[in-house]
């Protein structure tokens, strides 16, 4: 029997394999970062350990650096102490770290694929549950806890279960590819197998509806797997994925030879089986907007926020999480999505801030301003992204409009740097948890995409973007 | 890692599905360079106003459960972010044992590094266990739970169990099987990032 590309990359890492045990699997790629790597490093001084493979390591700061400017001093000691720490830690162990000063600093997820660091066929891991982002290069990438960062900084290698594969295939032709974005595909996907649907499998997203998109939106799918439960999610590589990696900073030397065998072998064979299947057809897809406190609790942008039992349809339990949710975001069932008020807006995020999101956003953005009610900002994913963006006057666009535009991070998708929302604020977020608190506490998060956040901050309520003239 | 001890106990029952790893400890205290004196921030956004007083409607605020070493709750408990701090926060504020119908995928590895134990079962017994208000006790090696009235088989990987039993070093067993690391690495075909 054929296998699929997530087995054939399992395969093909095997270090050691018994029975009815976890596998120990080699790790080809390591990103770190400085929230969940101190205490990896403790453990090896502790013991006495090395790291393996520090020419397999590489270390950036994002989720608490600020993105004010650059050369003021970190006002939060503690946020201070630990990108200090980062620091200490990447020059006692040999390990090359992208620090704030450097063009290459950036939410950890933007720069691998930018700098031809995240390859296709390799594994790829990182202390951070959105690692499944490299997924759309035909990586098996992985988010890990800090014990197996310290694993993997000893030995290079993690023990596994392995996962089971799981299909999602998406089909059909958006009508209007610059409103319904690669981000509306997957919170449509999420919203149909729920936020467990793809919980212990690695999804292989296959179909017209993925392989039509550009790497940039691969990743925003991919991205979201987490959000699904899934381990991890891929996309088989083709021609656009071997163009992107070409030439960047870090694609190896003997790029070409990889890419002919990567041709021949990285895709799902015609009679691999998958052990668990799901399709969304996308002709007819709405921009979608979060209503609740987990990514799956989402509808299309022209519907009303369901009541606890249309969205629980039955199930007590998800019934009780439901009315705990609409009660968190002050929320009435029957409200209009676009009857919904914002005052915050967050274009940002390894899901939603690399340069072709600011590209989109820009478009609605152009000529127009901000709402005298809203607080925008737009965060680039890197610096990088955010030099292309200034290269391209993105920049003045927004700053025209009244966003901010800021300097490189992850910010306010989770708020661990000093962009939060305070009690009470709603804001429509390209981010991907509208978990309670996420963005600050007390705050409310909707999801959305790039094009959908930039029209609300100008309307100042959510709005259907297909009504506007995108191209 | 310190071995897994049997756990005699009363149960703190927290209903609610879908609890992900940001209410578990928020953002705000995943600053801290060490893994220890995370309990004081195990669901502190719900166990704790704005002016840090414990909030009397949530359940770990209430004195029948201090000291209760086993929390029961709902599906697809610890989803979302890969924190470990979520374990340790659950540790160091003193359970040893969750007890739900279903755990996302990180966090349940997570709790096997650090030996806190993670319990499936169905979803009838979980909210049947959710009613029991006097110590129930946790037997790892024979994978049963007594009530005073019945005793509940649970499944777990030989193998995870065994880590949790002895207490293993993840990384000296893998340190066992060097020479194959060693030898994978000869036949790699994927360079190096530098």
């Amino acid at each position: 029997m054929g296998q699929t590309l997530f087995e054939k990359i399992w395969d093909s890492h095997i270090v050691e394999e018994k029975q009815n045990e976890p596998s120990l699997i080699y790790i080809d790629r390591h990103l770190i970062h400085e929230v969940t790597s101190p205490q990896a490093f403790d453990g090896l001084r502790m013991n006495n350990r090395k790291v393996r493979r520090p020419d397999l390591t590489i270390a950036t700061m994002d989720h608490n650096v600020p993105t004010t400017d650059r050369s003021l001093p970190i006002l939060d000691q503690t946020s201070s102490i630990q990108i200090k720490t980062l620091e200490k830690n990447c020059k006692d162990f040999g390990i090359t770290l992208f620090g704030m000063d450097s063009p290459n600093q950036g939410i950890v997820h933007v720069i691998g694929p930018q700098l031809g660091i995240t390859l296709p066929g390799t594994t790829i891991v990182c202390g951070d549950s959105h690692t499944s982002t490299h997924g759309a290069f035909g990586a098996l990438a992985l988010g890990i806890g800090t014990s197996d960062v310290e694993h993997v900084l000893a030995s290079q290698t993690m023990w596994l279960e392995k996962p089971k594969p799981f299909e999602i295939r998406v089909e059909g032709k958006r009508k209007n590819p610059h409103a319904v974005t690669a981000k509306d595909i997957v919170l449509s996907i999420i919203k149909n197998i729920g936020t467990d649907g793809g919980n212990g499998t690695v999804i292989e997203y296959r179909g017209e509806g993925i392989t039509d998109l550009s790497m940039e939106q691969r990743m925003t799918i991919c991205n979201m797997s987490i959000e699904a439960g899934a381990r991890a999610g891929l996309v088989a590589p083709d021609e656009k994925t071997f163009d992107y990696l070409r030439g960047r900073e870090f694609t190896p030397k003997n790029y070409e030879s990889l890419v002919d065998t990567w041709r021949d072998t990285l895709h799902t064979d015609s009679d691999a089986k998958f052990e668990k299947e799901f399709t969304l057809h996308i002709d007819d897809i709405a921009p979608q907007v979060s209503w609740g406190t987990n990514p799956g609790m989402t509808c299309d942008v022209t519907e009303s926020v369901p009541s606890p039992d249309e969205y629980s349809k039955g199930d007590a339990n998800q019934k009780k999480g439901a009315e705990k949710a609409l009660e968190y975001m002050d929320l009435k069932s029957g409200t209009s999505i676009m009857d919904i008020k914002i005052n915050r807006v967050f274009i940002g995020s390894c899901t939603n801030a690399r340069l072709e999101d600011l590209i989109e956003a820009s478009k609605v953005v152009q000529g127009n301003k901000v709402s005298s009610e809203v607080r925008a900002m737009i965060v680039p994913g890197s610096q990088m992204v955010k030099k292309q963006a200034e290269e391209l006057g993105l920049d003045k666009i927004f700053i025209d409009a009244n966003f901010e535009w800021r300097e490189a991070g992850c910010s306010m998708c989770l708020g661990m740097n000093p962009d939060i929302l305070s009690p009470g604020e709603r804001c429509a977020s390209t981010s991907n948890r509208n978990f309670e608190g996420r963005q600050g506490n007390g705050g409310r998060t909707h999801l959305v995409s790039p094009v959908m956040a930039a029209a609300a901050a100008i309307n100042g309520h959510f709005v259907d973007v297909r009504e506007l003239e995108l191209n | 890692m310190e071995p897994f001890h049997n756990v005699a106990s009363i149960v703190t029952p927290l209903d609610m599905v879908n609890i992900d790893t940001d209410q578990i400890v928020p953002k705000q205290f995943l600053k801290l360079v060490q893994k220890s004196g995370f309990g004081k921030f195990l669901f502190f956004n719900w166990r704790f106003d704005e002016n840090e007083n414990p909030k009397t409607d949530f359940i770990l605020n209430d004195s029948k459960y201090q000291g209760s070493k086993i929390l029961i709750t709902g599906d697809n408990f610890g989803c979302g972010s890969s924190r470990e701090h979520a374990v340790w926060a659950l540790q160091d504020y003193g359970f040893s044992v969750v007890i739900a119908p279903s755990f996302a995928d990180i966090f349940f590895s997570n709790c096997f590094k650090n030996g806190l134990l993670p319990i499936s079962l169905d979803q009838k017994i979980v909210e049947s266990l959710q009613q029991e208000t006097i110590p129930i006790h946790v037997d790892l090696e024979k994978q049963i739970i007594k009530t005073d009235s019945k005793e509940i088989p649970f499944e777990i990987n030989s193998h995870k169990k065994k880590i949790l039993l002895e207490g293993l070093d993840d990384i000296a067993q893998t340190f066992q099987l060097e020479d194959k690391i060693t030898e994978f690495e000869k036949n790699s075909t994927i360079p190096s990032v530098l």
